[in-house]
């Protein structure tokens, strides 16, 4: 298993250069540069080429990323093009808010969709059943953003309940209270998609389990129904479902692009958005590599996990 | 003749399957006396309600399925009209089963020793250490190696023929009255086969368990059981003791399944024969006797009404109209 695990790291490091390369061309073949972002009238010619020499630009691509790749491999993802501060502080202060929302939105998610899932397989096609595959369908297929602006709309404007935007009411302490009232929307939002796409995987995950034979040998020993689901059938349901939500994170962290910037969240997805937005290379290569290091280590812990509850699982090694 | 006496008694046993079409009767008439210590096996195709009838008398049919009439005496109870949690204190602990696939049959993410122990601790009401020593010294009499291993691992780690001894040492660890086999060898090979029939016996007779042996080969019947019970379309066609089955079959249908096993001593060029036709698919709108479209010795009388169960000899039991006293008009039933 330890070997296993070095194996793995090892094999992500080519991975995580390929993601930068293509990562770089893509955005170098992208119109517009941080230059360009800059452009006012009062700007002349000569200071704009002056600001690209500055900041490299004038170099072939290639030499571009091998620069940046150098400084890498110092630990150092340099300096925004933009606002001059250092790429990893930017990230770093924003990974918090980022991670907040994604742990309570998919701990919330994952609450209501394993009992739901169960219980919707085990009464299948009751009236609950249909409940929740019709909350779970529209979990999946009402638009973020969607849901997002009508949650603004009820309780921001008309009902004015609830805060529209930010994490902590601007010019106050902020504090415990405060953060949870902002967390509420975003929160139901990403909820809604992440319990949404989960019940249905639970739930034919547990129709698949409540068919098998073993189920009616613990039923034979004279075991409870209860105890039959509960430590007979769930667990072996809850395996796959490891896979589903390993690549819940990845989802999670796209979706909080969109949903960070309808509701000013100031995490990773709108720093990811304000970047793009004014062609701040070295951000967005900071950014990337984020992301691209998030999903390998949540593929990582997906697999590890599986081998800690599957005894069927085992990797060479 | 009292179901009071019986271990088991099975009468007129009626389970049917909710359908588009309705309900669907699957085992019709279904009666049977099982003696303590006795073996008695359940002959027939697949289809006639072999299972079904055995997870009737453990009610564990499945969703869509359900008894709809007859009783189920166990020990002087009718076990039909007990709720739920007096059911599963007879389930594991004074019947139990055994079923046909061992490879599905076990729990792939609970251990062996967790799964042995959980009806041990439940009926027998011991302590965990009590219940794993138990649980070894079951699993070493159904001889098995390396059996302290054994308890810690999963059942991927163990064969088909391992794990339908765990199967086997699951179900007799309460010392239960009535075991029920379902094909427990159909999905094993051969040598295994003979070892853990030979294994179900020793175990069952030292213990005094009577056996339901579900099957569909002869071989094995005649093996093991002591009398036997030949199924056809959900109805008990013939129902004697063993030799008097392979000695004097009384059915048309006994006859069939008798000619068309392969015979050692048989002439090289001898073709083995085989009964033509099928079981009807609808057997249940059948007014008649349900083998009439495939037998040889049909007459109108069969096509239109249902002959009984009836004695034609002590203890020897037909479905059938052209049989002995039956034909002669002079017989009485055999479960009333």
């Amino acid at each position: 298993m330890f070997n296993y695990v070095i194996r793995r790291i090892f094999i992500a490091i080519p991975v995580l250069i390929g993601v930068t390369i293509i990562n770089f061309i893509i955005m170098s073949m992208a119109p517009g540069s941080p230059v360009d972002m800059l452009i006012s009238p009062q700007i002349p010619a000569e200071a704009l080429a002056a600001k690209r020499i500055e900041l490299g630009l004038d170099a072939p691509a290639y030499v571009q990323y091998l620069s940046w790749f150098k400084h890498l491999l110092q630990g150092d993802l340099g300096y925004s093009m933009i606002t001059y501060e250092p790429v990893l502080n930017m990230i770093l202060s924003r990974m918090g808010p980022t991670l907040l929302l994604m742990g309570v939105s998919l701990i919330i998610g994952v609450a209501i969709a394993v009992p739901l899932g169960i219980l919707s397989a085990r009464k299948q096609y009751s009236k609950l059943d249909y409940a929740a595959v019709t909350g779970s369908f529209l979990g999946i297929s009402v638009p973020n953003f969607f849901l997002g602006l009508g949650l603004i709309y009820v309780f921001s404007i008309w009902l004015k309940i609830l805060p529209s935007s930010g994490m902590t009411t601007l010019g106050s302490e902020g504090g415990f209270g405060d953060i949870l009232l902002h967390l509420i929307m975003p929160v139901i939002v990403l909820t809604a998609n992440v319990a949404g796409r989960n019940i249905r995987y639970v739930r034919s995950s547990m129709l698949e389990i409540l068919e098998q034979d073993y189920l009616r040998t613990a039923r034979a020993k004279g075991l409870k129904e209860t105890l039959v689901i509960n430590r007979h059938a769930v667990r072996n349901a809850l395996i796959p479902i490891i896979t589903v939500l390993g690549m819940e994170i990845p989802i999670l962290f796209g979706g909080a692009v969109v949903i960070e910037q309808i509701f000013s969240w100031p995490g990773i997805g709108q720093l990811t958005m304000s970047s793009i937005m004014s062609r701040d290379y070295s951000t967005i290569m900071g950014l990337n590599l984020t992301a691209a290091v998030i999903v390998i280590v949540a593929n990582l812990l997906t697999d590890i996990t599986y081998a800690l509850v599957d005894p069927r699982i085992k990797y060479s090694k | 003749m009292t179901e009071m006496d019986d271990l088991l008694a099975v009468n007129h046993l009626q389970t049917a399957f909710d359908t588009d079409q309705g309900l669907v009767v699957s085992v019709d008439d279904v009666s049977f006396r099982l003696k303590p210590g006795e073996t008695l096996a359940l002959v027939g195709e697949s289809g006639s309600g072999k299972s079904v009838t055995a997870l009737s008398v453990m009610q564990l049919l499945g969703k869509g399925s359900r008894i709809v009439g007859g009783k189920v005496w166990f020990e002087g109870t009718n076990v039909l009209e007990l709720d739920d949690k007096l059911m599963r204190e007879i389930r594991g602990n004074k019947i139990s089963m055994i079923f046909q696939e061992p490879m599905t049959s076990l729990n792939p993410v609970l251990t062996i020793g967790y799964q042995m122990c959980e009806s041990i601790m439940l009926h027998l009401k011991q302590s965990k250490k009590e219940a794993r020593e138990a649980a070894i010294a079951m699993l070493r009499k159904v001889g098995l190696p390396r059996v302290e291993q054994i308890m810690d691992e999963y059942p991927l780690a163990l064969s088909g023929g391992m794990r339908q001894r765990v199967m086997i040492a699951m179900a007799l660890s309460c010392k239960p009255k009535v075991l029920i086999a379902d094909e427990p060898t159909t999905a094993l090979d051969v040598t295994v086969q003979a070892q853990i029939m030979q294994l179900m016996k020793e175990l069952c007779e030292e213990s005094g368990t009577a056996i339901l042996l579900i099957t569909h080969d002869l071989g094995v019947v005649a093996e093991m059981a002591d009398r036997v019970l030949v199924m056809y379309a959900g109805q008990v066609v013939e129902e004697t003791d063993v030799y008097t089955l392979f000695d004097h079959p009384e059915h048309p249908y006994t006859k069939g399944l008798l000619k068309s096993i392969p015979r050692i001593d048989a002439d090289e060029h001898e073709s083995l024969e085989s009964i033509p036709g099928v079981v009807p698919v609808r057997y249940q709108n059948i007014a008649g006797c349900r083998f009439y479209n495939r037998c040889p010795i049909a007459t109108e009388t069969c096509k239109s009404v249902l002959p009984p169960l009836a004695i034609t000899n002590e203890g020897h039991y037909t479905r059938c109209w052209e049989v002995g006293n039956i034909k002669e008009g002079v017989w009485e039933e055999a479960y009333e």
